[in-house]
């Protein structure tokens, strides 16, 4: 499993104007887990078209101003929007055709992530199996999840007894108790107190880290992204304008647009 | 749009709104075709009677709205400014005022100023002759005022909660007067709402029928919806139901057109939250202000109130108690209660369930609200005329006198459908929007969707709306007064006809009764269905 300062020297500078398998470096162990294959999508007379790829483990950071399409971006890999047309293909097959559950893929949402009648074990458990009802080894898995995510002694609370910290935890504890490979985030820290946020963001680097899980985070905070991302792919006007390691953020020769949205 | 969903979503509403039209559509083609001569409009209008009855309904529902609103501005300020024990308890009083079975309220106004009421026997003491000042254009004032001044008032009221704590801390730092701030505060946030609130009053008193037929007195003082019924019930002269009938629905759909000019679009403002001491309820002039106004509404809302509450209990109760036909009555009434407001639920939720999809995936929310309006139809189409239309439309295929009982479920049913479509609303678009991605994500089914998100976060409002539906039909006195019979009566239809008979005593004791109904009807709903936390 590479690391995520290998993946940052092996992301190459590129944008979409350039073939999407010329991100992908055959010398090295890295290898394509998630691409975007010419996707096109309508929505409210916003024409959108995305070429992505994504490699195993590393963590990209979708940034762009608000109505730029970073949403619909992530709406279309987990499958709640259909595209018009290309392919979205993980690990090389084709997941297109698949319902949003039975896609590799777990999501956490900006709110509404945990059904505020069911306790916090409920909620994880729902994630494992609708019925909610357990096997031992299903069983394991959620307490290990609410270990790593150090939410073991709210199992039995109410989401409403919870902090907004507290709540994002759970809802991170169900995507990890889900064991998908792909982790889409949209948005989910933006709510919370600068401090927690730290925290949080933290625990996304250390569950990429230590589970090798790939991270796809939409963000309208550059700072989310300088602090865990290895990528980031800027999108404007339905387009993945750039897709360029984070330091670019940084970077005074950054183009224009870049520049342009972060105020510079 | 999204993959794999469920394909048939929108069959539910498709269904409900055929079936709602198809009623209305029948019921009109039955009068029509009853009618068969060619409706003659220009001698039905050129008719002094008719066009007496079209003028008086607009000239006592101006006046209704006129005075409710005038008395509801003062009201709702005073209620803005004051704090007093037991003011979140009246407020939540004036909710029911749209659940309140009017026939109730009549009796309690009745008893306060019919002929031996508490009025004429307080001024019989300093031997003051009043006569008889009920039946006429005084009494349908009274009782239009009796619901529509509460109605009004807690819409205000709303409407004052939602100036921002910030601009009372800015007036109080400019000192404002109360008359400054009524006209840079209040009046401006006032003005938003009034169209709609004129638009709501004026249209419940424009189609008022129970009150009018019960407190008109006679047919000087006919709306056009008594008018239809005196022609259906009495003269049997369906031409002339049909024409008047025709003729309310033309100018139904004009108040609601002219009044849409209006609310084009109102930005829905919550209540601000944090409550801020009014900085004008110091000064001597806003005081009498508000004592006059609490006074006159006291005097006008609280003594019907209080005779309903008192008069239960005299020395006819267990004598009226007792009798089999009120027991008989209350097994009629509930019956058909339960079925149309179950009926009405159902339909609601096939309707909602396909809009909100309609809404939250789609974003097609005209098309969504337009079949919302169908639901709402009943708004503009007079009960009576749909009852009989139907009445008509089924007499060749079915026996008349059996299906009478189901055509008062069905319009008992539509008539509850607005209310209920808006009180639904809401929650279920709530409950589908917030987690459609996380219960797709999840690959719910749709039964577990049902269990899991549906039914907890829908049960209490479910209850509630299912409570509504039930009291509004329990209480209705609407098409029950054209099919009703001896066989078949329902609690309202024994209480009007007592009140008919000045059996005041046996009114006031199925009056308590009927409500304690209601009550105990909305309570069991909420505990049974809505949960614990109801």
């Amino acid at each position: 499993m590479p690391n995520a300062t290998q993946l940052k020297k092996a992301s190459p500078l590129t944008n979409t104007n350039v073939s999407p398998s010329t991100n992908v470096n055959p010398s090295t162990n890295i290898s394509v887990l998630l691409q975007l294959d010419n996707i096109t999508f309508a929505y409210e007379q916003m024409q959108m078209q995305f070429d992505l790829v994504v490699n195993r483990g590393e963590t990209l950071a979708i940034l762009g101003a608000s109505g730029s399409g970073k949403s619909t971006l992530l709406n279309l890999i987990a499958g709640f929007n259909q595209p018009l047309s290309g392919d979205i293909s993980f690990q090389d097959i084709s997941i297109l055709a698949k319902a949003p559950a039975q896609r590799p893929i777990t999501t956490l949402f900006q709110e509404h992530n945990l059904f505020n009648h069911l306790t916090v074990k409920q909620n994880i458990a729902i994630g494992l199996v609708p019925s909610m009802k357990l096997d031992a080894n299903q069983q394991a898995a959620l307490e290990k999840a609410a270990q790593q995510v150090e939410i073991t002694e709210l199992l039995n609370r109410l989401p409403g007894d919870l902090s907004g910290g507290q709540r994002q935890r759970v809802g991170i504890a169900r995507c990890l108790a889900r064991k998908q490979p792909l982790l889409l985030l949209d948005e989910p820290f933006s709510a919370l107190d600068p401090a927690l946020r730290q925290e949080m963001l933290r625990l996304i680097a250390k569950l990429n880290k230590e589970y090798g899980i790939t991270v796809l985070m939409v963000t309208h905070n550059p700072d989310d992204a300088l602090q865990i991302a290895d990528n980031i792919a800027f999108v404007e006007n339905g387009k993945i304008a750039l897709h360029a390691p984070t330091a670019i953020l940084v970077d005074d020769n950054a183009p224009d647009m870049l520049k342009r949205y972060l105020g510079k | 749009m999204i993959a794999n969903s469920h394909k048939y979503w929108w069959c539910s509403a498709l269904l409900a709104i055929s079936i709602i039209l198809l009623l209305v559509g029948g019921s009109f083609t039955a009068l029509l075709n009853f009618s068969q001569a060619e409706l003659d409009f220009s001698s039905v209008l050129a008719d002094s009677y008719t066009r007496h009855v079209i003028s008086f309904s607009f000239y006592q529902a101006a006046l209704s709205t006129g005075l409710s609103i005038g008395l509801a501005i003062p009201l709702a300020r005073a209620f803005s400014r004051r704090e007093f024990i037991g003011k979140q308890l009246i407020i939540k009083l004036f909710n029911l005022s749209l659940v309140l079975p009017i026939i109730i309220a009549i009796f309690g106004i009745v008893a306060v100023h019919g002929k031996n009421g508490w009025v004429n026997q307080i001024l019989g003491f300093f031997n003051i002759e009043t006569g008889h000042y009920i039946y006429g254009l005084t009494g349908i004032l009274l009782a239009h005022l009796f619901f529509n001044v509460p109605l009004a008032t807690r819409i205000l009221l709303q409407t004052l909660d939602s100036i921002p704590s910030e601009s009372w801390r800015l007036a109080s730092q400019l000192n404002m007067q109360s008359r400054h701030i009524f006209i840079t505060l209040e009046w401006p946030k006032i003005k938003q709402q009034l169209p709609s609130l004129i638009s709501l009053i004026f249209m419940l008193c424009f189609t008022s029928f129970a009150i009018v037929m019960s407190l008109g007195g006679g047919p000087d003082y006919a709306t056009l919806e008594v008018a239809i019924y005196q022609a259906l019930k009495f003269e049997f002269d369906i031409e002339q139901a049909v024409a008047l009938a025709m003729i309310q629905v033309a100018i139904t759909v004009a108040l609601m057109l002219f009044s849409a000019i209006f609310l084009k679009s109102q930005p829905m403002s919550a209540p601000s939250g944090n409550y801020f001491r009014r900085p004008d309820c110091h000064s001597l002039s806003s005081k009498i202000a508000d004592g006059l106004s609490f006074m006159l509404a006291s005097c006008l809302l609280a003594p019907p109130m209080l005779a309903i509450l008192s008069s239960g209990i005299n020395s006819n109760t267990l004598n009226v108690l007792s009798q089999p036909m009120l027991w008989q009555a209350t097994g009629i009434s509930l019956q058909i209660a339960l079925s149309s407001g179950l009926l009405s639920l159902l339909l609601a939720c096939a309707i909602l369930f396909s809009t909100r999809i309609l809404k939250v995936r789609f974003k097609l929310m005209t098309l969504a609200y337009g079949i919302e309006n169908i639901g709402a139809i009943i708004l503009v189409v007079p009960a009576l005329v749909l009852g009989t239309g139907l009445f008509l439309l089924l007499r060749p295929y079915v026996d008349v006198f059996s299906i009478a009982a189901w055509l008062v479920i069905l319009v008992n049913a539509l008539m509850a459908l607005p209310y209920l479509l808006r009180v639904l609303n809401q929650p279920i678009q709530d409950s589908f929007a917030s987690y459609d991605k996380l219960a797709i994500s999840l690959g719910l089914s749709r039964l577990q969707r049902l269990r899991i998100i549906e039914w907890p976060l829908l049960r209490k409002p479910i209850a509630m709306g299912l409570g509504l539906a039930c009291v509004l039909s329990l209480g209705d006195l609407s098409v029950i007064a054209l099919f009703g019979s001896q066989d078949m009566q329902t609690l309202p239809l024994v209480l009007y006809r007592q009140l008919g008979s000045y059996q005041l005593d046996a009114a006031a004791v199925t009056a308590i009764f009927l409500l304690t109904l209601c009550g105990v009807i909305f309570y069991l709903f909420e505990r049974i269905i809505g949960g614990k936390n109801a």
